[in-house]
């Protein structure tokens, strides 16, 4: 696809996706809300997996981390009481900072243990944000976050939250799209194809993936914020589990990894069939008065799809253009 | 001390547990190194199983005989149904994605893992099921300062048989011979003339039995199964893999004592709600400080 027709398409879904909210019932929307979101936090994923290539399986724990300083920051409980902007900020430099820790002394392990030793994390942050009471409010999460400003009247109507999404979706993808090209994002490309090689042009794979890691926790940690800011709290430790890490991962991947467009279509695609789609059927088959859910069947219909996925079109629905070469061969 | 020392039995008993399920996830990282994320909802469906089974034949109260009997019935269904099952999920799964990309065989397995819960939930619902109580939770020692039940018995009656076994098939068995010469490098091996194909398939068969015996063990001794129960314990075994040296047999083994060890002791002088932590946390520390586990050895990246 040409440079200027993936520019056409982008504009295109842009427009749809602005409009969409003046005529979707509200419970439609806020799930589209919800995915905007999300594809946030799956563009985040895809700079530490699709673009440097680090398998990456605690994502939600740096999720977890930006809602819950955005938690703490905003809440009355605490003395704190930032405004929501400073504080979005300040998640989302903590995610990166914290991802920053986590990788410092485990990037030199090599693939698959630094993939485990990202799932340990994960299981360290859920039990506790689950444990430290005092701070996290256990499974009764932080609430009130209040609104960003009085001006408009962000919990009543939930349109504001999502173009304040839809914003943030394109200003992150814009920034991404940048970094493809730039000095960064090559070098993250090249430790992917082969580190070896790239450290022979003088790279330092350690640093490289490093900032990758910490871009990833970053946008991950935007990504909370915005999810704790537009439902009012942080949600649960429940929220933040493997389960959900590896969801997003997924989404990544069936999409189509290394590419945004593939992040983007991956998130909506997934998320609009577990909340858009499932409700839906479940209602259409409740009011013909048949007797079984079509939910009782999701997870087996979502797992059966990502192994024909992997077997027949392992690359995504809409792979980056250097996987669409490598699968032609 | 005899505080430690009841916390030493409970955490060997379960840390057996684990190290069975643990078993099957080293064997198969160390020959396709495949982290097979199914695993742990493998054994949910043979805990699913015996559940079934003793449900149905009332093993509740058929007396020291009849249950006895039907425990191994028990047993051998669960052992036999997980071992087909895995053999299956790789003759149709993962075969197909041999020289496949690592994330392609990765995600597939997420796959099964979503498919086998989902199954799951189909099969006996969301809630908690109570698993009937066979197995008398009574005193084998003559005092009431220290338990060790019949239920630990049973434990390590099946487990040390098994892990024996498997530690001989694998040394001494020509199967097992080309199970090590297949995970040392399987391009060599099929030179050789092995049928590597083959030897996975008894990989994935062996992990199965191994995980299908631990399921009937859970639900005979915690009586409480659930379609979740696969995605919680899968992790812990999977870290108990990774503790040992992912690949290695007896660090699988030793991993899964460490594990139930930390878990128990853990509970007794850190609290309940951080043992999970705790031993994530020290996976973490190990793999920051011996990259290959417990036992694993150092292998140097290959160029």
């Amino acid at each position: 696809m040409s440079r200027q027709k993936e520019k056409v398409i982008a504009i295109a879904a842009l427009l749809a996706l602005a409009v969409f909210p003046l005529v979707a019932s509200p419970r439609i929307g806020g799930e589209v809300k919800n995915i905007l979101v999300f594809c946030i936090l799956t563009m985040g994923l895809n700079v530490v997996v699709g673009y440097a290539g680090l398998l990456q399986l605690g994502i939600a724990a740096f999720f977890g981390i930006g809602a819950y300083i955005t938690g703490i920051l905003t809440v009355s409980q605490f003395p704190f009481q930032w405004n929501f902007w400073p504080a979005t900020l300040a998640a989302t430099l903590g995610s990166a900072v914290a991802g920053a820790i986590l990788a410092a002394p485990t990037l030199r392990l090599r693939g698959d243990y630094l993939a485990i030793v990202t799932l340990g994390f994960g299981e360290v942050v859920k039990f506790a944000i689950k444990n430290l009471e005092n701070i996290t409010n256990g499974s009764r999460a932080l609430n009130p976050i209040p609104a960003p400003d009085n001006l408009l009247d962000w919990n009543g109507n939930y349109r504001w939250y999502y173009y304040l999404a839809l914003v943030m979706v394109v200003l992150v993808a814009l920034l991404l799209r940048r970094l493809e090209d730039s000095h960064l994002g090559r070098a993250w490309f090249a430790i992917r194809e082969d580190e070896l090689a790239a450290t022979c042009m003088g790279l330092n794979a350690a640093q490289v993936k490093l900032s990758a890691f910490a871009f990833g926790a970053a946008l991950a940690g935007l990504a909370g914020a915005l999810y704790a800011a537009s439902l009012n709290q942080t949600g649960g430790p429940d929220s933040y589990t493997f389960n959900r890490s590896i969801t997003v991962l997924c989404f990544l991947i069936i999409g189509g990894m290394g590419n945004l467009r593939g992040a983007i279509a991956g998130t909506f695609i997934l998320m609009g069939y577990d909340n858009i789609l499932t409700p839906w059927i479940d209602e259409a088959v409740q009011n013909s008065g048949a007797q079984w859910k079509f939910s009782t069947f999701k997870l087996v219909i979502f797992g059966l799809a990502l192994i024909l996925m992997m077997r027949f079109r392992p690359e995504g629905f809409f792979p980056s253009r250097r996987a669409e070469e490598d699968a032609a061969g | 001390m005899l505080i430690l020392l009841q916390q030493l039995i409970n955490g060997l008993t379960t840390g057996t547990l684990f190290a069975l399920i643990a078993i099957g996830y080293t064997m198969v990282y160390g020959i396709i190194e495949l982290i097979n994320f199914a695993h742990g909802d493998l054994f949910m469906l043979g805990a699913f199983l015996a559940l079934t089974i003793v449900t149905r034949l009332g093993l509740e109260d058929a007396g020291v005989a009849g249950a006895a009997g039907g425990i191994v019935l028990t047993f051998l269904c669960s052992m036999g149904f997980c071992a087909g099952l895995n053999f299956l999920q790789d003759r149709i799964v993962y075969r197909p994605l041999r020289n496949a990309p690592k994330l392609t065989p990765l995600v597939s397995a997420i796959g099964v893992s979503f498919v086998f819960m989902g199954l799951g939930q189909i099969w006996k619902g969301v809630a908690d099921i109570n698993f009937p109580d066979v197995i008398p939770n009574q005193n084998l020692l003559g005092t009431d300062a220290l338990r060790f039940t019949a239920k630990d018995l049973l434990v390590i009656l099946v487990t040390t048989p098994l892990m024996a076994g498997l530690t001989l098939f694998v040394r001494y068995t020509k199967m097992g011979k080309a199970m090590r010469a297949t995970a040392q490098n399987p391009t060599a091996a099929r030179l050789m003339g092995i049928d590597v194909d083959r030897v996975i398939g008894w990989t994935f068969a062996i992990g199965g039995l191994l995980a299908g015996a631990a399921s009937v063990i859970y639900g005979l001794t915690i009586n409480t199964v659930s379609f979740q129960m696969g995605y919680q314990n899968g992790l812990y075994a999977f870290t108990a893999a990774v503790l040992g040296g992912i690949g290695n047999l007896p660090g699988a083994m030793l991993g899964g004592m460490v594990i139930g060890l930390v878990r128990s002791l853990g509970s007794q002088y850190v609290g309940e709600q951080w043992t999970s932590a705790l031993v994530f946390g020290i996976l973490i520390l190990l793999l920051v400080f011996r990259p290959s586990g417990l036992l694993g050895a150092r292998t140097r990246e290959k160029v």
